[in-house]
């Protein structure tokens, strides 16, 4: 597949940022998305390939600039709707519910 | 990267990932509790303090280090390192005359294992691009300066195959044993951004 994931050569980038002393994680949630992401995959019936694949299909824009762990959540959320797991509506849903609580 | 807010009530991916959680964990496809596990496992118990260990066991043990180049995943599971990211290894020896560096330009493939998860620049698109159009640029980046006459080597990783630098051993360390060889390792010097 010839998308933007593969950017082995492109110009126009510029220079490697780094990070003194990086955590493994640079958010709570990161650490939850990795953990979700590290059982859902064989659960639901799918593979490492197919999870790559989707980060693949992302929007080209998307996958610039969404980080690492959000381009993981995005990907799992396509392959969970296709796999008759979970809706977006759900997810959409509960969300709204936990602002809800958040705010109450 | 995009922004993300700290102390806002929550982004809309933590609160996307908190919703995914809760809804896997009702339908019992995840269980917060093994989610905790794993998480401290790689926070904590994989890094590349163990890629250093081989390393330092290599310039120790000429044995150790010709079964590293010929067979990587094997010699590297002798000192107990093995699975998920690390099926198939390859150990990739610096020398004077060569120079090598690794990528993932398609993703993020990365020995986890003897490495840890991956930092965030390696991951990024400057490196993925860049790395393999003008490495000795990109080297230069961080610090390190190939000699023209030192033949630079790229090496990408693949969902299969996963690559970790044997650094050459620094001058003047003959003394010193196995512990004290692995301080000296960095995870840099493993994918090779720099030398040590």
């Amino acid at each position: 597949m010839d998308g933007i994931h593969d950017l082995g050569g492109m110009h126009g980038f510029g220079p490697v940022e780094r990070e003194e002393d990086e955590p493994v994680f640079h958010h709570d949630w990161e650490k939850r998305a990795f953990g979700i992401e590290f059982f859902t995959g064989s659960r639901i019936g799918t593979t490492g390939d197919k999870g790559r694949h989707a980060i693949e299909r992302l929007a080209p824009a998307t996958y610039l600039t969404a980080s690492y762990y959000e381009k993981w959540m995005l990907a799992l959320e396509l392959l969970l709707e296709e796999h008759g797991v979970l809706t977006r509506q759900e997810i959409a849903r509960r969300m709204a519910e936990l602002v809800e609580n958040h705010d109450g | 990267m995009s922004g993300h807010r700290h102390n806002a009530p929550e982004s809309d991916i933590a609160l996307r990932v908190k919703a995914i959680e809760q809804l896997l964990t009702e339908k019992g496809i995840v269980d917060p509790a093994a989610i905790d596990l794993v998480v401290d496992y790689y926070e904590t118990r994989v890094g590349p303090r163990n890629g250093a260990r081989v390393v330092a066991r290599a310039w120790s043990d000429p044995d150790y280090k010709a079964r590293l180049l010929a067979e990587a995943t094997p010699a590297i599971a002798e000192l107990g390192f093995s699975g998920l990211q690390g099926e198939d290894m390859v150990a990739l020896e610096n020398t004077p005359e060569v120079h090598n560096v690794v990528v993932c330009t398609l993703c993020s493939c990365y020995p986890w294992p003897v490495l840890g998860l991956p930092p965030v620049w390696y991951k990024s698109p400057p490196y993925r691009a860049r790395i393999v159009r003008e490495p000795r640029a990109v080297l230069a980046e961080f610090g390190t300066r190939v000699a023209d006459d030192v033949e630079v080597r790229v090496w990408d990783s693949s969902a299969e195959l996963r690559y970790m630098v044997l650094p050459m051993r620094p001058a003047g360390t003959e003394g010193l044993d196995e512990e004290a060889l692995a301080a000296l390792v960095t995870r840099d010097g493993m994918i090779g951004v720099t030398a040590l």
